[in-house]
Formats: structure tokens, sequence, C-alpha cells
């Protein structure tokens, strides 16, 4: 199976010494870019490889650059989405620590690739500090040595890249709560349009990537878009990282062509449940996607499209496994805990629904629920759903109403009139 | 205000941005490492220094979840509640940790040497459960382990 962004795990982080990753062929590509390729060229082939943003919303890379102006009174950014906060997932975190110039490089290139960005920045989640020092080391030895900086292997193209931590918050991944935070506010998100790509960080055109979907780029300048598309779908190209974690026997981070059997992924090789335990259910794509059956499940395969199809989405490739023994209701009662902490508290819905959502999860947890609440608890989604100012509000949304159509059992053992009832026949 | 060293760091983190404003995350840590917690005086300096007004700097202070305003103990004790550590007993673990320094989870223990928290997502789902203690991550823990963590700090 061809490996693209986890050649260097092996390693154990030797490779974030930079002759190391020279030694197994780094910094090749960006070689390749300044001496063979126009910016167009670089934006062409990662539109051929059809990479999509491995952050959570899958948006077309190479189109997403496209839209950055080639001319601009004010400089062009290139911002890393380090954050990682969507419960499930902890791949950025393996990648950046066990090969960080790998992400420096597919960072460069995208600077070269909007016709120049001088100055660029790895916006990292706070708590990953300990990475943010091994970014940092990374970075200051490619400037020394010419890989970074204001001349990059004499060429004469600039790219300088500075790390900047967050200090605790889910929103911040968002990309436009991500560039308010960057320049020193509270991380609310922005009106859009105007898109950061037109107006972005500092009001200059922003590009705004996770660190998965940068890391890709060196591959496909050496291989070629085609290749790259070749490894995975029609629709979503390459390979992509999956951090499965929950019920299994081997939880971890494992790179899989895209199209991969879920079953797959989770029986054979994270050596499926513990001690004989059934599948119960799958949260594929980070916390904030709608939950599936094991017979979902079953017949799933990890690509944008397949997921799609069976009601839910690839997102982030946080894969949460929950075994028979799990109970889907206080599964989401802990997740909507979560939503209704982050919530920036900009816009009402989000806000004030995510508050009410916790409220009744809460009586439910409790044996207290009404009769009606669950129904209650589903018009809340409903009103979350798509009248929040950002997507935060439809990630909170969403797993509880999926969670209610396919574990409604798990909810009605809540409502105090039913336990009565299930009490008395017993 | 703060350690030579300390006042380089800021120093350096401004020559980072165009603007003034953009080290105030980065710059609010500098003062948590040498106050432990933010202070209303740490809010007045970094206000003058970054060019901001005192609110500006009191908005970005409260926002995140990272910055205490109020002391807290030496040692942070951060046990990641959300799901997939759930599911691996990340329950049990504060359960245990507040039995063995008895003390409720959001408070210090007398001696001003322990706070332990509840937090979010740490993004070492695939390692749950996880213990943050100050920035150092501790992944799988058991309640055995933690005995082991929390003795060697004490």
């Amino acid at each position: 199976m061809t490996r693209v962004l986890t050649t260097r795990f092996d390693l154990k982080g030797q490779a974030c010494d930079l002759d190391v990753y020279l030694g197994s062929g780094g910094y090749q590509a960006l070689e390749k870019t300044l001496k063979e390729f126009t910016p167009e060229r670089v934006i062409d082939e990662v539109k051929k490889s059809v990479l999509r943003g491995r952050g959570g919303a899958g948006f077309p890379t190479g189109l997403k650059w496209s839209f950055v102006p080639k001319e601009s009174k004010r400089p062009k950014y290139v911002v890393c989405n380090a954050d990682e906060s969507e419960p499930g997932t902890g791949k950025d975190r393996d990648l950046m620590r066990y090969d960080p110039h790998l992400l420096l490089e597919g960072m460069a290139i995208t600077a070269y690739a909007l016709n120049g960005a001088p100055n660029n920045y790895i916006y990292i989640r706070g708590e990953y500090w300990y990475i943010k020092e091994i970014l940092e080391r990374a970075i200051a030895q490619a400037n020394e040595r010419g890989y970074l900086g204001k001349n990059i292997l004499g060429s004469g193209f600039e790219c300088n890249i500075y790390v900047h931590p967050g200090a605790g918050a889910y929103i911040c991944g968002e990309e436009t709560a991500l560039l308010e935070s960057l320049e020193g506010k509270r991380g609310h998100p922005r009106l859009k349009p105007p898109f950061p790509a037109v107006v972005g960080l500092y009001g200059g055109p922003t590009v705004v990537n996770n660190v998965e979907t940068l890391m890709a780029v060196p591959w496909i300048i050496l291989n070629g878009g085609e290749a790259y598309k070749a490894l995975g779908t029609e629709k979503s190209g390459g390979t992509k990282l999956f951090t499965v974690s929950g019920n299994v026997a081997r939880p971890g981070n494992y790179e899989v062509p895209m199209g991969y059997p879920m079953s797959k992924l989770i029986f054979e090789d994270c050596g499926g449940i513990p001690e004989g335990r059934k599948l119960k259910a799958v949260i594929p794509g980070g916390s904030s996607v709608p939950i599936i059956t094991a017979d979902e499940a079953d017949r799933c395969n990890l690509d944008y499209e397949s997921v799609a199809a069976i009601g839910s989405m690839l997102g982030s490739g946080g894969v949460i496994v929950l075994d028979e023994r799990a109970d889907i209701f206080e599964s989401t009662r802990n997740l909507t805990h979560f939503y209704h902490h982050e919530s920036c508290g900009w816009c009402t819905p989000c806000r004030e629904g995510t508050r009410w959502l916790e409220n009744v999860f809460d009586r439910m947890h409790r044996y207290e629920g009404k009769p009606g609440d669950i129904e209650l608890l589903y018009d809340l989604a409903d009103k979350i759903l798509g009248k929040s100012f950002c997507p935060l509000g439809d990630a909170a949304a969403m797993p509880v109403q999926s969670a209610i159509d396919k574990f409604r059992p798990d909810f009605e053992r809540r409502i105090k009139h039913n336990l009565v009832q299930i009490q008395a026949a017993d | 205000m703060y350690s030579e060293a300390n006042e380089k760091k800021i120093d350096e983190l401004l020559t980072h941005y165009p603007v003034k404003r953009s080290a105030v995350l980065p710059a609010l840590f500098v003062a948590q490492e040498e106050h432990g917690y933010v202070t209303d005086e740490d809010v007045e300096y970094l206000a003058q220094r970054l060019d901001m007004r005192v609110n500006e700097v009191e908005e970005v202070v409260t926002f995140y979840s990272m910055y205490s305003r109020r002391p807290v103990g030496r040692y942070k004790l951060q046990v990641c509640r959300t799901l997939s550590c759930m599911l691996n007993g990340a329950q049990q673990i504060t359960e245990h940790l507040c039995k063995r320094l008895n003390v409720d989870v959001g408070a210090t223990t007398q001696d001003g040497k322990f706070t332990i928290q509840e937090v979010e997502c740490l993004g070492y789902c695939d390692l749950a459960p996880v213990l943050q203690v100050n920035f150092d991550y501790h992944e799988q823990v058991t309640p055995d382990r933690v005995d082991e963590i929390v003795g060697n700090l004490a």
C-alpha cells in the first residue's frame, strides 16, 4: 500500500532532524517546484490530484487556492490550521511530531503557488506546546540551511513560517475564527463572504489549510496529481489518515487509501473490539458528524461520497468506535456538553440552543425526563441546524438527531414515565 | 515587569507579526509562566506593551480556557472528559485523583500544589484516557499510573 503521509512515522521522530529528512527525500519537491514549476502548474497538479481539505469540510484544495487573486496590494498568507480539536481526532499531532519538515515543505510550496506569500503561520492548539517547540526547531534549522527564509535555495523566493499557539478554544478550528484569534482577538467567526481567499488575515488574501492537506502536497509535486488521485477513488483522491479510538483493540492513526472499507479498518487493522464484544455504532468523521449503526458501518467505505451516501460525513477522519456496552444517550450527552462548553457565544441559536440541549440531557440522565423530552431534543436541534452563524451549531445538532433516529431505545429509557412502566412490568 | 529572558521572548514575538496585538495569545502564556496565572498587572502591562486597551486584553483572557485570572495549583492535573476518553475510563481517573488529593474538580489542594480540572478533548483520543499535567501529556493512564505521576510531583 502506498504511503504518502506516514513514510517517516517508523523513524519515531528522528525525521525532525533536517539531515534525516533530507536523507529520506525531503525538500526535493520544493526544489523541483522552484526549478521547474510555475505557480499555475502547482495549482493545476493539485487540482488534478482531487486533494480535498482534510480538516473536515472536504473542500477541493486546488480550487481553494485558485480563488486567491494573483496580484494583491496587501500581502498574501498561507495559514496552516493545526488547531486539531475535533473530538476523535489526533492525526495532525502525529504528522507534526514525526515529520515536521514535511509540513514546512508543503507550506512553502503552497506559498509559491499563490505567487508569493512571504510570511506564513502555523496556528497550533496551545495544548500541543511540545509540538510547537518541535516545529520551531525545525523552522530554525530550515532557515539556517536555506530551505526557508529570504532566498530559498538561491531562487530569490521568500517564505518565512511562524508558529502561533491557540489557547484552548475549539471554535478556532473554524477558519475565520482562527484568523480572528491570530489577529489577537476572541475567536468569533467572521461573516462569509468575503472568503479568506479574498479578504483573510490582516485583510490580505489567505489560504487556510489543514496540516494533513498541506503535507500531501510534496508527494503530489514529485509524483503528479494523476498518480495521487489514482491512489484513491474517482472523486476522493489519494490516501487519508484516520484516527481510530473508542472500543477497539489497537487504537491509533492509520493511513489508508480513500475508499478503504470501514469494517476492514476496524476489524483487521485495529484488531476489532476487545473480548469479542459486538459493534454497536460508529461516529465516522469526528464528533460532529451523524452517528451510524453497525450495519451501516459494515457496508461503508471510507471516502467522502460513500460516507455521505449512508447519511454521515467523512469529516476529519476521527473514527470513534462504540461497542455493545455503550449507551448512545450517554455518549451523545457527553458530546452535547462539549459543544455547549465550546460554543463561542456569538449567535443565539448556538449559544442558547446548546445550553438547552444540555439541560434536557441532564434531567434525562437523572431518569427525570418528561414525556415529550425526546421530541424536545429533536426540535431544539432542529432550531440550531442551519440557523447558526457558523458550522459549530450544526456540529452540535447533527449528532443529537442522528442518535435519536438510530438509537431511540437508549433515549426512551430515560423518560421517567417509561421507567415507571418498565419497573412495573418487571 | 518580567524576567529578562521573558521580556526578550515578548520582543521576539513582536517580530512575527505586522501588528502588535497578534502577540497577545503567546504573550499571555509568558505572563502565566511568570505568575502562575494572569494578574491585573499582567493585563495592564500587556495592554500597554501591545497597544491594546485593557478591556481588549481582558476579553481575550476570559475567552480562552487555557488562561486563568485566579491563582491555580503549581500543577494543573487536567483529565480529558470527552467521548473517547470517557469510553476508556476518564471518569474513574478523575474520581481517583479527587479521592487521593482530597479535593473536588476545579479546586486546589491546601498546599497550593495541585488543581484538578476536567477539560475537553486534548487530541489524544487514540491514546485514551489522557491526563495532561501543565503541558506534559500522560497517555493511557490507569489509577496506578496516576498515583505514580502524582507521587513523583509531591
